[in-house]
């Protein structure tokens, strides 16, 4: 099929054609068999869909819809919030356990060595995955596609 | 917030619809057009005010029902489609059955064509735009439309055989 075939049709079905559109296109199906037969099938298929359309949902839903959105909106803050909270008085409590440990006389040095290498190790690890998610976020072309 | 309301306000029913067709389920629908409202808000900052809405929305849905789709293959239920003329199903039981029947192989059909081919028979057939509408949504050109369009119907007529005779 060719795409002046298509245009023409599509125009025509659509009754977007203009007049002189019309008369080639008519004159085209007029003198071929076979594509006055892929119109009829066309046609006869946009009728058939004509007949259907999509569910209504009841007129409550749309009520609600916005009240939905907001609702997931406002509780999305609050667990932001919430585990920003947590790890505020986890990271408190962590920084409070080590000074006591390593302020206490009684720690043997080596464990003290080895909470210091801990801490440090962890920061480090927080800090690689925190710039590999930033560099990721700037580069990636099709970061809003969820893979 | 108020700004965005406002918007959601002005186009949940396209985006509801439009996820309907992607989806054929009312749940799915619910659920993925109000999640892609949410990323869009979320990501408001990005949106150029110049550009229409809801071709900006409609990228953000198109990718999570994408997603869906691929994810849960054999988990949707189908209904989608309802008869555009209810005088006759009230009269007639029968006629009603039988269309009834119809819808079902219509949609069946549908939900057997790929993502892009479903897409465009549902914003052309079911939500009446424009080729123009269509191409500024799906951000390819008219010519495309209209073969991508026509090459649709084509398979669709191929699965619907019955139906059409």
């Amino acid at each position: 099929m060719t795409d002046n075939f298509i245009y023409l049709l599509e125009k025509y079905l659509d009754t977007s054609a203009n007049h002189e559109e019309r008369i080639e296109f008519e004159n085209l199906i007029n003198s071929n068999p076979e594509l006055y037969k892929e119109y009829k099938e066309q046609k006869r298929i946009k009728e058939v869909l004509k007949q259907m359309k999509l569910k209504n949902p009841s007129v409550e839903v749309w009520d609600s819809y916005w009240l939905g959105i907001y609702n997931r909106i406002e509780r999305g803050l609050a667990w932001i919030m919430v585990s920003i909270g947590v790890l505020i008085i986890l990271g408190f409590a962590a920084l409070e356990f080590v000074n006591f440990i390593i302020n206490d006389n009684t720690t043997p040095v080596l464990l003290k060595t080895g909470i210091i290498i801990l801490v440090f190790g962890i920061f480090v690890l927080l800090f690689s995955v925190g710039r590999e998610k930033f560099f990721t976020r700037k580069h990636d072309k099709y970061k809003e596609i969820q893979r | 917030m108020a700004e965005f309301e406002l918007l959601v306000k002005s186009n949940m029913k396209r985006a509801y619809y439009a996820a309907l067709g992607f989806l054929g389920s009312h749940d799915s629908a619910m659920e993925l057009s109000q999640e892609a409202f949410i990323r869009a808000y979320r990501n408001f900052k990005n949106f150029d005010n110049t550009k229409k809405f809801f071709t900006w929305y409609y990228k953000i849905l198109r990718n999570l029902c994408f997603n869906y789709i691929r994810d849960n293959k054999k988990k949707v239920s189908i209904s989608f489609l309802e008869s555009a003329d209810y005088t006759n199903d009230e009269d007639d039981p029968v006629y009603a059955i039988e269309k009834n029947e119809e819808n079902k192989t219509i949609e069946a059909a549908l939900m057997q064509l790929s993502f892009e081919e479903r897409e465009i028979i549902i914003l052309k057939e079911f939500e009446d735009c424009s080729y123009k509408e269509i191409a500024d949504t799906l951000d390819i050109p008219i010519g495309t439309v209209m073969s991508r369009l026509y090459y649709a119907r084509k398979k669709l007529g191929q699965k619907l055989g019955k139906v059409l005779s």
